[in-house]
Protein backbone atom coordinates (compact mmCIF):
# COMPACT_ATOMS: atom_id res chain seq x y z
CA UNK A 1 0.00 0.00 0.00
CA UNK A 2 1.24 3.45 -0.83
CA UNK A 3 1.96 6.24 1.67
CA UNK A 4 -0.91 8.02 -0.17
CA UNK A 5 -3.67 5.77 0.38
CA UNK A 6 -2.56 4.16 3.73
CA UNK A 7 -2.93 7.81 5.20
CA UNK A 8 -5.14 9.14 2.81
CA UNK A 9 -8.01 6.40 3.41
CA UNK A 10 -8.20 7.45 7.30
CA UNK A 11 -8.33 10.97 6.30
CA UNK A 12 -11.15 9.90 4.02
CA UNK A 13 -13.10 8.27 6.73
CA UNK A 14 -12.56 10.94 9.06
CA UNK A 15 -14.08 13.43 6.85
CA UNK A 16 -17.01 11.48 5.93
CA UNK A 17 -17.60 10.39 9.33
CA UNK A 18 -17.02 14.42 10.10
CA UNK A 19 -19.78 15.30 7.46
CA UNK A 20 -22.29 13.44 9.06
CA UNK A 21 -24.01 15.52 11.84
CA UNK A 22 -24.51 18.52 8.81
CA UNK A 23 -27.07 15.87 7.50
CA UNK A 24 -29.19 15.19 10.80
CA UNK A 25 -30.43 17.63 13.72
CA UNK A 26 -31.83 14.53 15.83
CA UNK A 27 -29.65 14.56 19.22
CA UNK A 28 -30.79 11.10 19.83
CA UNK A 29 -28.59 9.89 16.67
CA UNK A 30 -25.95 12.67 17.82
CA UNK A 31 -25.85 10.91 21.27
CA UNK A 32 -25.53 7.87 19.83
CA UNK A 33 -22.39 8.76 17.35
CA UNK A 34 -20.43 9.87 20.05
CA UNK A 35 -20.81 7.36 22.42
CA UNK A 36 -19.74 4.98 19.47
CA UNK A 37 -16.77 7.72 18.89
CA UNK A 38 -15.37 6.96 22.26
CA UNK A 39 -15.84 2.91 21.93
CA UNK A 40 -14.52 3.21 18.56
CA UNK A 41 -11.40 5.04 20.37
CA UNK A 42 -11.40 2.93 22.84
CA UNK A 43 -11.53 -0.31 20.62
CA UNK A 44 -8.71 1.28 19.22
CA UNK A 45 -6.44 1.51 21.81
CA UNK A 46 -7.10 -2.34 22.56
CA UNK A 47 -6.31 -3.38 18.69
CA UNK A 48 -2.74 -2.03 18.83
CA UNK A 49 -1.72 -4.19 22.11
CA UNK A 50 -4.73 -7.07 21.27
CA UNK A 51 -4.73 -7.49 17.40
CA UNK A 52 -1.36 -6.29 16.32
CA UNK A 53 0.50 -7.45 19.28
CA UNK A 54 -1.02 -10.52 20.05
CA UNK A 55 -1.64 -10.07 23.67
CA UNK A 56 -5.38 -10.34 24.59
CA UNK A 57 -6.51 -7.68 27.40
CA UNK A 58 -9.75 -8.73 29.08
CA UNK A 59 -8.56 -4.94 31.88
CA UNK A 60 -8.94 -2.55 29.46
CA UNK A 61 -11.19 -0.67 31.79
CA UNK A 62 -8.34 -0.15 33.72
CA UNK A 63 -7.43 2.56 31.07
CA UNK A 64 -10.36 4.14 30.18
CA UNK A 65 -10.93 4.30 33.87
CA UNK A 66 -7.55 6.11 34.40
CA UNK A 67 -8.70 8.32 32.22
CA UNK A 68 -11.98 9.26 32.94
CA UNK A 69 -10.76 9.71 36.54
CA UNK A 70 -7.58 11.33 36.03
CA UNK A 71 -9.86 14.11 33.76
CA UNK A 72 -12.42 14.31 36.83
CA UNK A 73 -10.13 14.71 39.73
CA UNK A 74 -7.68 16.96 38.46
CA UNK A 75 -10.14 19.36 37.68
CA UNK A 76 -12.81 18.61 40.77
CA UNK A 77 -10.07 18.24 43.51
CA UNK A 78 -6.51 19.59 42.07
CA UNK A 79 -8.57 23.09 40.20
CA UNK A 80 -7.02 22.13 37.02
CA UNK A 81 -8.18 23.13 33.37
CA UNK A 82 -9.52 20.62 31.86
CA UNK A 83 -7.18 21.01 28.61
CA UNK A 84 -4.36 21.12 31.09
CA UNK A 85 -5.86 17.76 32.71
CA UNK A 86 -6.18 15.88 29.36
CA UNK A 87 -2.67 15.21 28.53
CA UNK A 88 -1.71 14.67 32.11
CA UNK A 89 -4.55 12.09 32.76
CA UNK A 90 -3.93 10.16 29.11
CA UNK A 91 0.25 9.95 31.03
CA UNK A 92 -1.75 8.05 33.81
CA UNK A 93 -3.35 5.52 32.00
CA UNK A 94 -0.82 4.80 30.19
CA UNK A 95 1.71 4.64 33.31
CA UNK A 96 -1.29 1.92 34.63
CA UNK A 97 -0.67 0.29 31.40
CA UNK A 98 3.26 0.25 31.68
CA UNK A 99 3.22 -1.00 35.30
CA UNK A 100 0.99 -4.01 34.26
CA UNK A 101 2.93 -4.54 31.53
CA UNK A 102 6.44 -4.71 32.99
CA UNK A 103 5.27 -6.96 35.63
CA UNK A 104 3.56 -9.15 33.93
CA UNK A 105 5.51 -9.36 30.42
CA UNK A 106 8.85 -9.89 32.90
CA UNK A 107 7.16 -12.62 34.70
CA UNK A 108 6.55 -13.98 31.06
CA UNK A 109 2.81 -14.36 30.96
CA UNK A 110 1.36 -15.12 28.16
CA UNK A 111 -2.40 -15.84 26.62
CA UNK A 112 -5.38 -16.32 28.98
CA UNK A 113 -2.87 -15.86 32.51
CA UNK A 114 -1.75 -12.07 30.51
CA UNK A 115 -5.72 -11.51 29.95
CA UNK A 116 -6.34 -12.85 34.03
CA UNK A 117 -4.25 -10.47 35.23
CA UNK A 118 -5.60 -7.65 33.17
CA UNK A 119 -8.93 -8.26 34.52
CA UNK A 120 -7.92 -8.55 37.86
CA UNK A 121 -5.66 -4.90 37.76
CA UNK A 122 -9.46 -3.80 36.57
CA UNK A 123 -11.07 -5.15 39.15
CA UNK A 124 -8.94 -3.99 41.76
CA UNK A 125 -8.72 -0.43 40.60
CA UNK A 126 -13.01 -0.42 40.76
CA UNK A 127 -12.87 -1.71 44.09
CA UNK A 128 -10.79 1.09 45.14
CA UNK A 129 -12.64 3.68 43.12
CA UNK A 130 -15.96 2.35 45.19
CA UNK A 131 -14.24 3.31 48.42
CA UNK A 132 -11.68 5.91 48.02
CA UNK A 133 -12.54 9.08 49.01
CA UNK A 134 -10.93 11.01 46.24
CA UNK A 135 -12.63 9.31 43.48
CA UNK A 136 -16.31 10.24 45.62
CA UNK A 137 -16.76 6.49 46.68
CA UNK A 138 -19.71 4.98 45.72
CA UNK A 139 -21.44 7.94 45.57
CA UNK A 140 -19.33 8.58 42.14
CA UNK A 141 -17.71 12.04 40.79
CA UNK A 142 -19.51 14.80 39.48
CA UNK A 143 -17.73 17.32 36.90
CA UNK A 144 -19.16 20.88 37.03
CA UNK A 145 -21.07 22.01 34.30
CA UNK A 146 -19.42 25.14 33.33
CA UNK A 147 -20.42 25.32 29.50
CA UNK A 148 -17.26 26.45 27.86
CA UNK A 149 -15.27 25.43 25.04
CA UNK A 150 -12.32 26.62 27.23
CA UNK A 151 -13.51 23.75 30.07
CA UNK A 152 -13.50 21.42 27.20
CA UNK A 153 -17.97 21.70 27.65
CA UNK A 154 -20.28 22.83 24.40
CA UNK A 155 -22.92 23.70 24.07
CA UNK A 156 -23.60 22.21 20.65
CA UNK A 157 -23.30 18.62 20.46
CA UNK A 158 -21.69 18.51 17.04
CA UNK A 159 -18.70 20.31 18.28
CA UNK A 160 -17.91 17.57 21.25
CA UNK A 161 -18.66 15.26 17.71
CA UNK A 162 -15.90 16.59 16.12
CA UNK A 163 -13.48 17.17 18.72
CA UNK A 164 -14.65 12.91 19.36
CA UNK A 165 -13.72 12.55 15.89
CA UNK A 166 -10.70 14.39 16.11
CA UNK A 167 -9.14 11.96 18.87
CA UNK A 168 -10.31 8.58 16.76
CA UNK A 169 -8.65 9.66 13.75
CA UNK A 170 -5.69 11.23 15.69
CA UNK A 171 -5.42 7.32 17.09
CA UNK A 172 -6.08 5.03 13.92
CA UNK A 173 -3.23 7.80 12.35
CA UNK A 174 -0.86 6.56 14.65
CA UNK A 175 -2.10 3.02 14.77
CA UNK A 176 -1.18 3.32 10.82
CA UNK A 177 2.15 4.82 11.29
CA UNK A 178 2.53 2.24 13.78
CA UNK A 179 1.92 -0.53 11.20
CA UNK A 180 4.56 1.51 8.59
CA UNK A 181 7.49 1.74 11.24
CA UNK A 182 10.02 -0.99 12.70
CA UNK A 183 8.08 -0.87 16.14
CA UNK A 184 5.33 -2.43 14.37
CA UNK A 185 6.94 -4.91 12.44
CA UNK A 186 8.80 -6.14 15.54
CA UNK A 187 5.21 -6.00 17.04
CA UNK A 188 3.43 -8.02 14.19
CA UNK A 189 6.55 -10.55 14.73
CA UNK A 190 6.05 -11.19 19.03
CA UNK A 191 2.62 -11.74 17.66
CA UNK A 192 3.22 -14.24 14.72
CA UNK A 193 5.99 -16.21 16.86
CA UNK A 194 8.11 -14.72 20.07
CA UNK A 195 10.59 -17.16 19.56
CA UNK A 196 11.47 -16.55 16.31
CA UNK A 197 11.32 -12.48 16.68
CA UNK A 198 14.07 -12.90 19.43
CA UNK A 199 16.01 -14.75 17.35
CA UNK A 200 16.14 -12.22 14.91
CA UNK A 201 17.25 -9.61 17.55
CA UNK A 202 13.28 -8.29 19.08
CA UNK A 203 13.59 -7.25 22.40
CA UNK A 204 10.26 -9.01 23.03
CA UNK A 205 9.58 -7.52 26.46
CA UNK A 206 10.36 -4.25 25.63
CA UNK A 207 8.04 -4.36 22.51
CA UNK A 208 5.10 -5.71 24.48
CA UNK A 209 5.83 -3.41 26.99
CA UNK A 210 5.76 -0.01 24.66
CA UNK A 211 2.86 -1.40 23.13
CA UNK A 212 0.70 -1.75 26.55
CA UNK A 213 1.86 1.41 27.07
CA UNK A 214 0.48 3.33 23.60
CA UNK A 215 -2.50 0.90 23.79
CA UNK A 216 -3.34 2.24 27.50
CA UNK A 217 -2.78 6.15 26.39
CA UNK A 218 -5.57 5.34 23.59
CA UNK A 219 -7.59 4.22 25.97
CA UNK A 220 -7.44 6.30 28.81
CA UNK A 221 -8.01 9.78 25.92
CA UNK A 222 -11.35 7.51 25.35
CA UNK A 223 -11.58 7.18 29.04
CA UNK A 224 -11.14 11.31 29.07
CA UNK A 225 -13.78 11.91 26.42
CA UNK A 226 -16.23 9.99 28.52
CA UNK A 227 -15.38 12.54 31.21
CA UNK A 228 -16.09 15.03 29.73
CA UNK A 229 -19.15 13.91 27.85
CA UNK A 230 -21.15 12.60 30.37
CA UNK A 231 -19.79 14.84 33.52
CA UNK A 232 -20.24 12.04 35.94
CA UNK A 233 -17.95 9.08 37.19
CA UNK A 234 -18.72 5.94 39.22
CA UNK A 235 -16.35 2.79 39.59
CA UNK A 236 -18.96 0.73 37.62
CA UNK A 237 -19.23 3.05 34.85
CA UNK A 238 -15.00 4.10 34.33
CA UNK A 239 -13.64 0.81 35.60
CA UNK A 240 -16.29 -1.68 35.28
CA UNK A 241 -16.29 -4.76 32.68
CA UNK A 242 -18.79 -3.53 30.41
CA UNK A 243 -15.81 -1.49 28.69
CA UNK A 244 -13.57 -3.96 28.59
CA UNK A 245 -15.78 -6.41 26.91
CA UNK A 246 -16.67 -3.62 24.36
CA UNK A 247 -13.29 -2.52 23.40
CA UNK A 248 -11.94 -6.21 22.92
CA UNK A 249 -14.99 -7.22 21.14
CA UNK A 250 -15.22 -4.67 18.49
CA UNK A 251 -11.56 -5.42 16.83
CA UNK A 252 -12.21 -8.90 17.05
CA UNK A 253 -15.53 -8.33 15.29
CA UNK A 254 -14.58 -5.85 13.01
CA UNK A 255 -11.05 -7.14 12.36
CA UNK A 256 -8.29 -7.32 14.99
CA UNK A 257 -5.02 -6.02 13.82
CA UNK A 258 -6.79 -4.09 10.75
CA UNK A 259 -6.65 -0.25 11.64
CA UNK A 260 -10.36 0.06 10.94
CA UNK A 261 -11.85 -3.19 12.17
CA UNK A 262 -12.06 -1.44 15.52
CA UNK A 263 -14.26 1.52 13.68
CA UNK A 264 -16.59 -1.16 11.97
CA UNK A 265 -16.73 -3.58 15.17
CA UNK A 266 -18.26 -1.00 17.43
CA UNK A 267 -20.33 0.42 14.63
CA UNK A 268 -21.76 -3.49 14.34
CA UNK A 269 -21.71 -4.04 17.70
CA UNK A 270 -23.44 -0.34 19.13
CA UNK A 271 -25.90 -0.34 16.27
CA UNK A 272 -27.31 -3.76 16.46
CA UNK A 273 -27.30 -3.66 20.54
CA UNK A 274 -29.52 -0.32 19.73
CA UNK A 275 -31.75 -1.95 17.38
CA UNK A 276 -31.79 -4.65 19.46
CA UNK A 277 -32.89 -3.22 22.51
CA UNK A 278 -35.26 -1.01 20.87
CA UNK A 279 -37.24 -4.16 18.71
CA UNK A 280 -37.34 -6.32 22.38
CA UNK A 281 -38.89 -3.01 23.62
CA UNK A 282 -41.54 -2.76 21.48
CA UNK A 283 -42.06 -6.78 21.63
CA UNK A 284 -42.48 -6.14 25.45
CA UNK A 285 -43.39 -2.97 26.13
CA UNK A 286 -40.21 -2.20 28.13
CA UNK A 287 -36.88 -2.61 28.67
CA UNK A 288 -35.31 -5.63 29.15
CA UNK A 289 -31.90 -5.34 30.86
CA UNK A 290 -29.14 -6.93 29.15
CA UNK A 291 -30.31 -8.00 26.43
CA UNK A 292 -27.21 -6.02 24.42
CA UNK A 293 -25.04 -8.51 26.46
CA UNK A 294 -26.76 -11.45 25.28
CA UNK A 295 -26.63 -9.90 21.30
CA UNK A 296 -23.04 -9.47 22.05
CA UNK A 297 -22.69 -13.00 23.17
CA UNK A 298 -24.23 -14.12 19.80
CA UNK A 299 -22.18 -11.72 17.91
CA UNK A 300 -18.58 -13.60 19.88
CA UNK A 301 -20.10 -16.61 18.77
CA UNK A 302 -20.58 -16.19 14.80
CA UNK A 303 -17.33 -14.44 14.69
CA UNK A 304 -15.67 -17.08 16.11
CA UNK A 305 -17.26 -19.89 13.50
CA UNK A 306 -17.74 -17.97 10.55
CA UNK A 307 -15.01 -15.18 11.23
CA UNK A 308 -12.14 -15.60 12.99
CA UNK A 309 -10.54 -12.72 11.40
CA UNK A 310 -12.96 -10.63 11.91
CA UNK A 311 -15.55 -8.92 9.11
CA UNK A 312 -12.66 -7.23 7.53
CA UNK A 313 -10.74 -10.52 7.30
CA UNK A 314 -13.70 -12.42 6.18
CA UNK A 315 -14.36 -9.50 3.22
CA UNK A 316 -10.54 -9.64 2.11
CA UNK A 317 -11.24 -12.59 1.95
CA UNK A 318 -14.09 -13.00 -0.12
CA UNK A 319 -12.64 -10.40 -2.73
CA UNK A 320 -9.07 -12.58 -2.92
CA UNK A 321 -11.75 -15.80 -3.60
CA UNK A 322 -13.63 -13.90 -6.22
CA UNK A 323 -10.48 -12.91 -8.11
CA UNK A 324 -9.44 -16.53 -7.53
CA UNK A 325 -12.65 -17.91 -9.23
CA UNK A 326 -12.07 -15.34 -12.12
CA UNK A 327 -8.53 -16.03 -12.70
CA UNK B 1 42.50 -17.16 11.12
CA UNK B 2 41.30 -15.88 14.73
CA UNK B 3 38.11 -17.97 16.85
CA UNK B 4 34.98 -16.87 16.77
CA UNK B 5 33.02 -19.08 18.89
CA UNK B 6 34.39 -20.70 21.96
CA UNK B 7 32.23 -23.21 23.52
CA UNK B 8 34.09 -24.39 27.01
CA UNK B 9 33.07 -27.15 29.23
CA UNK B 10 29.07 -27.21 28.27
CA UNK B 11 27.11 -29.50 30.32
CA UNK B 12 22.97 -28.97 29.83
CA UNK B 13 20.26 -31.65 31.75
CA UNK B 14 17.30 -31.84 31.12
CA UNK B 15 15.97 -33.67 34.64
CA UNK B 16 17.67 -36.75 34.78
CA UNK B 17 18.41 -36.58 31.01
CA UNK B 18 22.43 -35.05 29.99
CA UNK B 19 21.54 -33.42 26.53
CA UNK B 20 24.79 -31.96 26.64
CA UNK B 21 27.76 -33.24 28.59
CA UNK B 22 31.34 -31.17 29.24
CA UNK B 23 31.33 -29.78 25.70
CA UNK B 24 33.84 -27.74 24.26
CA UNK B 25 35.08 -26.69 21.04
CA UNK B 26 36.23 -23.22 18.96
CA UNK B 27 34.92 -22.07 15.59
CA UNK B 28 37.14 -20.22 13.39
CA UNK B 29 36.39 -16.93 11.66
CA UNK B 30 35.07 -17.31 8.13
CA UNK B 31 34.51 -20.91 7.73
CA UNK B 32 31.96 -23.23 7.48
CA UNK B 33 32.31 -25.56 10.65
CA UNK B 34 30.16 -28.90 10.95
CA UNK B 35 28.38 -30.47 14.02
CA UNK B 36 27.18 -33.67 13.08
CA UNK B 37 26.26 -36.91 15.22
CA UNK B 38 23.39 -39.11 15.58
CA UNK B 39 19.64 -38.56 16.14
CA UNK B 40 19.03 -37.05 20.33
CA UNK B 41 22.92 -36.39 20.40
CA UNK B 42 22.18 -32.76 21.64
CA UNK B 43 23.26 -30.58 18.66
CA UNK B 44 20.18 -28.43 18.55
CA UNK B 45 20.51 -27.93 22.10
CA UNK B 46 23.91 -26.82 21.55
CA UNK B 47 22.76 -24.46 19.45
CA UNK B 48 19.95 -23.28 21.55
CA UNK B 49 22.65 -22.90 24.53
CA UNK B 50 25.19 -20.73 21.76
CA UNK B 51 22.20 -18.83 20.89
CA UNK B 52 20.77 -17.81 24.30
CA UNK B 53 17.57 -19.95 24.35
CA UNK B 54 18.71 -22.30 26.75
CA UNK B 55 21.04 -20.97 29.63
CA UNK B 56 23.30 -23.69 30.16
CA UNK B 57 24.07 -25.73 33.81
CA UNK B 58 27.18 -25.43 33.17
CA UNK B 59 29.75 -23.77 31.04
CA UNK B 60 30.89 -20.69 28.71
CA UNK B 61 30.09 -19.11 25.53
CA UNK B 62 32.97 -16.80 24.50
CA UNK B 63 31.65 -15.01 20.89
CA UNK B 64 34.56 -12.55 19.42
CA UNK B 65 36.00 -12.51 22.77
CA UNK B 66 33.18 -11.87 25.21
CA UNK B 67 31.53 -14.23 27.70
CA UNK B 68 28.14 -13.88 26.42
CA UNK B 69 26.86 -16.81 28.79
CA UNK B 70 24.56 -14.41 30.49
CA UNK B 71 23.15 -12.70 27.70
CA UNK B 72 19.37 -12.66 26.41
CA UNK B 73 18.68 -13.94 22.91
CA UNK B 74 18.25 -10.54 21.09
CA UNK B 75 21.45 -9.12 22.48
CA UNK B 76 23.22 -11.88 21.15
CA UNK B 77 21.65 -11.39 18.11
CA UNK B 78 22.56 -7.63 17.98
CA UNK B 79 26.08 -8.74 18.47
CA UNK B 80 26.02 -11.17 15.51
CA UNK B 81 24.87 -14.41 16.44
CA UNK B 82 21.80 -15.73 13.97
CA UNK B 83 20.50 -19.16 13.89
CA UNK B 84 17.26 -21.08 11.86
CA UNK B 85 15.37 -23.25 13.28
CA UNK B 86 15.52 -26.72 12.96
CA UNK B 87 11.40 -26.90 13.21
CA UNK B 88 10.96 -24.19 11.11
CA UNK B 89 9.28 -20.88 12.66
CA UNK B 90 7.69 -18.92 10.13
CA UNK B 91 5.51 -16.06 10.98
CA UNK B 92 2.66 -17.73 9.37
CA UNK B 93 0.32 -14.80 8.67
CA UNK B 94 3.31 -12.68 6.80
CA UNK B 95 4.05 -12.18 3.40
CA UNK B 96 7.49 -13.87 2.86
CA UNK B 97 9.12 -10.36 2.11
CA UNK B 98 8.26 -8.83 5.41
CA UNK B 99 9.34 -12.03 7.37
CA UNK B 100 12.44 -11.36 6.43
CA UNK B 101 12.22 -7.55 6.92
CA UNK B 102 11.95 -8.55 9.96
CA UNK B 103 15.36 -9.47 10.57
CA UNK B 104 16.42 -6.67 8.15
CA UNK B 105 15.07 -4.36 10.89
CA UNK B 106 17.68 -5.38 13.29
CA UNK B 107 20.82 -3.14 10.87
CA UNK B 108 18.15 -0.83 9.58
CA UNK B 109 15.55 1.59 10.93
CA UNK B 110 13.80 3.23 8.44
CA UNK B 111 10.99 0.75 6.68
CA UNK B 112 12.27 1.12 2.77
CA UNK B 113 15.57 0.18 3.66
CA UNK B 114 14.62 -2.76 5.65
CA UNK B 115 12.60 -4.11 2.54
CA UNK B 116 14.97 -3.25 0.23
CA UNK B 117 17.41 -5.18 2.50
CA UNK B 118 14.75 -7.80 2.41
CA UNK B 119 14.27 -7.89 -1.33
CA UNK B 120 18.26 -8.60 -1.96
CA UNK B 121 18.24 -11.36 0.37
CA UNK B 122 16.00 -12.70 -0.99
CA UNK B 123 16.76 -12.97 -4.28
CA UNK B 124 20.05 -14.03 -3.02
CA UNK B 125 18.15 -17.30 -1.36
CA UNK B 126 15.85 -17.91 -4.61
CA UNK B 127 13.10 -16.49 -2.99
CA UNK B 128 12.67 -13.32 -5.07
CA UNK B 129 9.73 -14.89 -6.92
CA UNK B 130 7.48 -15.78 -3.94
CA UNK B 131 7.82 -12.27 -1.88
CA UNK B 132 4.63 -11.74 -2.05
CA UNK B 133 3.00 -15.03 -0.84
CA UNK B 134 2.26 -15.67 2.74
CA UNK B 135 4.64 -17.73 4.44
CA UNK B 136 2.23 -20.00 5.29
CA UNK B 137 2.08 -21.38 1.21
CA UNK B 138 5.67 -21.93 1.02
CA UNK B 139 6.70 -25.71 0.72
CA UNK B 140 9.17 -27.46 3.08
CA UNK B 141 12.00 -26.19 0.97
CA UNK B 142 10.92 -22.68 0.47
CA UNK B 143 10.19 -22.51 4.70
CA UNK B 144 13.92 -23.45 4.88
CA UNK B 145 15.28 -21.14 2.42
CA UNK B 146 13.17 -18.57 4.17
CA UNK B 147 14.69 -19.69 7.95
CA UNK B 148 17.74 -18.41 6.05
CA UNK B 149 17.07 -15.81 4.47
CA UNK B 150 15.47 -14.09 7.90
CA UNK B 151 18.90 -14.73 9.92
CA UNK B 152 20.50 -13.73 6.88
CA UNK B 153 19.25 -10.43 6.82
CA UNK B 154 20.25 -9.84 10.58
CA UNK B 155 23.83 -9.42 8.96
CA UNK B 156 25.18 -12.07 10.98
CA UNK B 157 28.81 -12.67 12.08
CA UNK B 158 27.88 -16.20 12.84
CA UNK B 159 25.57 -18.21 10.77
CA UNK B 160 23.78 -21.03 13.17
CA UNK B 161 22.00 -23.63 10.56
CA UNK B 162 20.19 -26.36 11.73
CA UNK B 163 19.26 -29.08 9.56
CA UNK B 164 18.43 -26.08 6.32
CA UNK B 165 18.91 -28.83 4.06
CA UNK B 166 16.98 -31.87 5.88
CA UNK B 167 14.31 -32.69 3.60
CA UNK B 168 15.36 -31.01 0.06
CA UNK B 169 15.61 -32.83 -2.82
CA UNK B 170 18.73 -33.65 -4.78
CA UNK B 171 17.91 -31.08 -7.44
CA UNK B 172 17.05 -28.46 -4.50
CA UNK B 173 19.96 -29.33 -2.57
CA UNK B 174 21.99 -28.57 -5.94
CA UNK B 175 20.77 -25.11 -5.89
CA UNK B 176 21.26 -24.25 -1.86
CA UNK B 177 25.11 -25.17 -1.32
CA UNK B 178 26.47 -22.52 -3.60
CA UNK B 179 24.36 -20.00 -1.64
CA UNK B 180 25.79 -21.77 1.30
CA UNK B 181 29.40 -20.85 -0.06
CA UNK B 182 28.70 -17.55 -1.03
CA UNK B 183 27.95 -16.24 2.05
CA UNK B 184 31.11 -17.78 3.92
CA UNK B 185 33.02 -16.17 1.03
CA UNK B 186 31.33 -12.80 1.82
CA UNK B 187 33.11 -13.46 5.48
CA UNK B 188 29.93 -15.08 7.57
CA UNK B 189 31.41 -17.71 9.55
CA UNK B 190 28.91 -20.84 9.45
CA UNK B 191 27.70 -23.35 12.72
CA UNK B 192 26.31 -26.17 10.66
CA UNK B 193 23.77 -29.04 12.00
CA UNK B 194 23.82 -31.21 8.95
CA UNK B 195 23.19 -35.06 8.02
CA UNK B 196 23.16 -34.84 5.05
CA UNK B 197 26.74 -36.22 4.71
CA UNK B 198 27.13 -35.14 0.99
CA UNK B 199 26.49 -31.69 2.07
CA UNK B 200 28.60 -31.32 4.81
CA UNK B 201 31.66 -33.46 2.76
CA UNK B 202 31.22 -31.13 -0.01
CA UNK B 203 30.89 -27.74 2.27
CA UNK B 204 32.51 -27.76 5.99
CA UNK B 205 36.32 -27.52 6.06
CA UNK B 206 36.18 -28.95 9.99
CA UNK B 207 33.86 -31.13 11.85
CA UNK B 208 32.94 -31.86 15.29
CA UNK B 209 31.04 -34.98 15.84
CA UNK B 210 28.74 -34.84 18.73
CA UNK B 211 27.27 -38.18 20.12
CA UNK B 212 25.38 -38.43 23.04
CA UNK B 213 26.24 -35.36 24.13
CA UNK B 214 30.00 -35.78 24.50
CA UNK B 215 32.36 -34.44 21.64
CA UNK B 216 33.48 -37.52 20.50
CA UNK B 217 36.10 -36.88 17.60
CA UNK B 218 36.77 -33.59 15.24
CA UNK B 219 38.61 -33.38 12.21
CA UNK B 220 38.57 -32.54 7.96
CA UNK B 221 35.52 -34.34 6.79
CA UNK B 222 38.08 -37.18 5.05
CA UNK B 223 39.66 -37.58 8.62
CA UNK B 224 36.20 -38.58 10.18
CA UNK B 225 34.50 -40.38 7.59
CA UNK B 226 37.23 -42.51 8.37
CA UNK B 227 37.21 -42.65 11.77
CA UNK B 228 36.15 -45.98 13.44
CA UNK B 229 34.73 -43.93 16.45
CA UNK B 230 32.67 -42.07 14.47
CA UNK B 231 31.30 -44.93 12.52
CA UNK B 232 30.21 -46.89 15.82
CA UNK B 233 28.21 -44.03 17.14
CA UNK B 234 26.32 -43.78 13.78
CA UNK B 235 26.09 -47.15 13.35
CA UNK B 236 26.09 -49.00 16.78
CA UNK B 237 28.82 -50.74 18.27
CA UNK B 238 31.25 -52.73 16.39
CA UNK B 239 30.32 -51.80 13.00
CA UNK B 240 33.65 -50.29 12.34
CA UNK B 241 35.26 -53.95 12.73
CA UNK B 242 32.05 -55.46 10.98
CA UNK B 243 32.33 -52.59 8.10
CA UNK B 244 35.99 -53.40 7.50
CA UNK B 245 35.81 -57.03 7.61
CA UNK B 246 32.69 -56.91 4.91
CA UNK B 247 34.69 -54.49 3.24
CA UNK B 248 37.40 -56.71 3.21
CA UNK B 249 35.59 -60.46 2.35
CA UNK B 250 34.11 -58.62 -0.89
CA UNK B 251 37.53 -57.84 -2.46
N1 LIG C 1 13.20 -29.24 26.08
C1 LIG C 1 13.60 -30.50 26.31
N2 LIG C 1 13.18 -31.16 27.42
C2 LIG C 1 13.59 -32.41 27.66
N3 LIG C 1 14.42 -33.11 26.88
C3 LIG C 1 14.89 -32.50 25.77
C4 LIG C 1 14.51 -31.19 25.43
N4 LIG C 1 15.12 -30.84 24.27
C5 LIG C 1 15.84 -31.90 23.90
N5 LIG C 1 15.72 -32.90 24.80
C6 LIG C 1 16.42 -34.20 24.74
O1 LIG C 1 17.79 -33.92 24.70
C7 LIG C 1 18.45 -34.80 23.80
C8 LIG C 1 19.17 -34.01 22.74
O2 LIG C 1 18.21 -33.43 21.88
P1 LIG C 1 18.59 -32.54 20.63
O3 LIG C 1 17.34 -32.05 20.04
O4 LIG C 1 19.59 -31.53 21.03
O5 LIG C 1 19.26 -33.61 19.65
P2 LIG C 1 19.76 -33.41 18.17
O6 LIG C 1 21.17 -33.81 18.17
O7 LIG C 1 19.42 -32.07 17.67
O8 LIG C 1 18.90 -34.52 17.42
P3 LIG C 1 18.27 -34.51 15.94
O9 LIG C 1 19.37 -34.92 15.04
O10 LIG C 1 17.23 -35.56 16.02
O11 LIG C 1 17.75 -33.16 15.68
C9 LIG C 1 17.37 -35.72 23.26
O12 LIG C 1 17.40 -36.92 24.03
C10 LIG C 1 16.10 -34.98 23.48
O13 LIG C 1 15.03 -35.86 23.68
MG1 LIG D 1 18.29 -31.32 16.18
Amino acid sequence: MSKASAYGSVLALGAALGALPLATESNVLLNFLIFLLIVAVAATGWNLLGGYGGQFSFGHAAFFGTGAYGMAILQERAGLNAWAALPIAIALGAAVGRVIGVLAFRARLRGSYFALVTLAFAEVLRILANVLPMTGGAAGILIRLRIDPWHFQFADRRVFYWVALGFLVGALLLVRAMERCRFGAWLVAVRENEDAACALGVDTVAVKVAAITLSAAITAAAGCLYAQKFLYLDAAIAYGPWISVEALLAPVIGGAGTVFGPVLGALVLLGLGELTKAWIGTLTGGAVPGVDLVLFGVLLILCVAFAPRGILGLLSRLRFGLRWARS
Amino acid sequence: MGTLLTVENVTVRFGGLVAVDRASFTVAESTITGLIGPNGAGKTTLFAVVSGFLAPQQGRIVFAGADVTREPVHVRARRGIARTFQIVQPFAGLSVRENIAVGAYLRHRDRADALAEADRVACRVGLDRLLHLPAAALTVAGRKRLELARALATRPRLLLLDEVLAGLNPSELRDVLPIIRAIRDEGVTILMVEHVMQAVMSLCEHVHVLAQGRLLAQGTPAEIARDPRVIEAYLGHGAAQRLGSGASGHA
